[in-house]
């Protein structure tokens, strides 16, 4: 019951940690928004006059936009979990004596962070996208629930991820460059700059069973437009529950491997 | 201004400094050497779709394209750690370069110069090589004159909104997200044909921000092809011109935010 407690009030820091700048989430907004238009303007003129790509009508392109620059923020692939400053540092030594873990601690934290992101840098990027445009809505209730789960399991595969690499610092001590790769193939394997089904199908496979990030993004947009049915959105949540337990693995294993690394150093 | 020594010793120190960790310095240099093929990877696969981009053919999008995939990174090399300068003003730790005899732009800059993007540079350029000899453009003096002052100016276009863009945080401090919705928000539009985008957006993005001279006005140049949007063929030569303005535009900016600046504290 106490460690359910300390969980709830470090997500709630989490939410009130972000909620306190305003500025940068008014600043996030825009630029969610300014890119919104710019990939709304290209998939469009790619689509041409036919209205259609690689499977997308154009109202569903322009929710696979819109819903994506929302949801940018709420997974938050670009950001280094700090652990790995507190690596460097030293500080880490100070997390290992608290009652509740790192990995559990810092989780907490970015599904607060996450929820705050929910309520602002998604909502209004999507009404603005609403509203300039037009967006294919879903039809079928289901969805909607579906979305939500998705969109969780989204946010922590993209947390365990960016914990392996924070947790890398235990050997590399900066993660920058790791973290410039995995932004890299984030950005391109998820859905961001494209959608993926424009991609020949061996290659789409490939992402998905391969790596994590269709699992972060690209998931939760094709049950936001309900491509291929329910179908295939219990496919795309099939796929997110395997890279949610291979992520939460992975973590718990290198972590294990960190700990047994980590030498306290001083007098 | 004669004595450089100074940020020469800033810049080498800098250097140094990130070579220390190897490893990961390493794996920094091939990353963003990687980046500029993603940006390239992008138009290439949403090229392929139709075979052609608003109405031009692969060798024209792959000029646009590899102009700006020039002139992007080297705006970064040189001026893209400004984006540091919210961390400065945040922390107070600008009034330290206020008080050294040497510009604090010019300081803010050689003091988190950033080698690794070196690598991004060399990439752009070999596209860009490529680009010119597979576009089929008829060459004249002044075409090949262009086809070395287009990234430059292209460059500075960029390097003027990463500047205004920093600025930004006299007055913002957490504005990083917003300046970048004009610089790599900037380098997305100006990868693509004008003609792919419409309306008032395009407007404000291609002559109020100026990024249709990055590439598609001096590509259309160089190709020696008319405007499907309609502008005379005189403006595909501008921008040099256009370069220029943005870049009187961002030292004003600069000049006026750090008269702004009254440094934090309680």
């Amino acid at each position: 019951m106490g460690t359910l407690r300390a969980y709830a009030a470090l997500a709630r820091a989490g939410f009130r940690r972000y909620s306190t700048y305003l500025q940068a989430t008014v600043a996030g907004i825009v630029a969610n928004t300014t890119f919104g238009f710019l990939r709304t303007y290209i998939l469009l003129s790619v689509a041409g006059s036919a209205g259609r790509l690689a499977g997308y009508d154009e109202a569903q392109l322009l929710t696979f936009v819109w819903v994506g620059q929302g949801l940018i923020a709420v997974v938050n692939a670009w950001t280094i979990v700090d652990l790995a400053d507190r690596v460097r540092t030293g500080d880490i030594v100070a997390d290992l004596l608290r009652p509740v873990g790192p990995f559990a601690a810092h989780l907490c934290t970015d599904l607060g962070r996450a929820g705050f992101a929910m309520l602002t840098r998604f909502v209004v990027p999507i009404s603005a996208g609403l509203l300039a445009f037009g967006l294919y809505l879903p039809r079928n209730p289901l969805s909607y629930v579906l979305f939500g789960v998705s969109v969780t399991i989204a946010v922590v595969i993209s947390f365990c991820g960016r914990y392996l690499i924070a947790l890398t610092a235990f050997w590399l001590l900066d993660t920058r460059g790791l973290n410039q790769v995995w932004v890299f193939f984030w950005g391109g394997g998820s859905g961001l700059y494209f959608p993926l089904p424009v991609l020949p199908d061996w290659l789409q496979l490939v992402l998905w069973i391969g790596t994590p990030f269709p699992s972060t993004l690209q998931a939760p947009l094709d049950i936001a437009v309900e491509r291929g049915g329910p179908g295939h959105a219990g496919l795309v949540l099939l796929a997110q529950v395997a890279w949610l337990g291979v992520t939460l693995l992975a973590c718990r294993h290198v972590q294990r491997r960190a700990w047994r690394k980590l030498v306290v150093q001083g007098g | 201004m004669g004595n450089f020594r100074p940020y020469r010793n800033l810049l080498l120190a800098q250097v140094r400094a990130q070579a220390q960790y190897r490893a990961s310095f390493v794996i920094d240099l091939l990353g963003s050497a990687v980046f500029t093929t993603l940006d390239l990877g992008t138009v290439f696969i949403l090229f392929s779709v139709h075979g052609s981009l608003g109405g031009f053919g692969g060798r024209e999008v792959l000029l646009m394209a590899a102009l700006t995939a020039l002139a992007f990174p080297l705006a970064d090399l040189a001026v893209g750690n400004v984006e540091r300068l919210r961390l400065y003003v945040r922390t107070g730790l600008f009034d330290s370069l206020l008080i050294r005899p040497l510009p604090a732009l010019a300081q803010l800059l050689a003091m988190d110069f950033a080698p690794r993007r070196i690598g991004r540079v060399a990439q752009g350029l070999a596209v860009y090589v490529v680009a010119l000899a597979v576009a089929g453009i008829p060459w004249t003096p002044g075409r090949a004159l262009l086809a070395v002052v287009a990234p430059l100016a292209g460059a500075t276009l960029f390097a003027s909104l990463f500047v205004a863009g920093a600025t930004v945080a006299f007055w913002w401090i957490e504005s990083g997200e917003f300046a970048a919705s004009f610089t790599y928000g900037g380098r997305d539009f100006a990868s693509y044909p004008l003609t792919m985008y419409r309306g008032a957006f395009r407007t404000l993005f291609a002559f109020g921000l100026g990024f249709a001279f990055v590439a598609y006005l001096p590509a259309l140049a160089l190709l020696g092809r008319t405007d499907p949007v309609g502008t005379p063929v005189w403006l595909h030569w501008c921008s040099p011109l256009a370069a220029m303005a943005a870049a009187f535009m961002a030292f004003l900016l600069w000049r006026t935010g750090i008269r702004h600046y009254r440094s934090t504290g309680s």
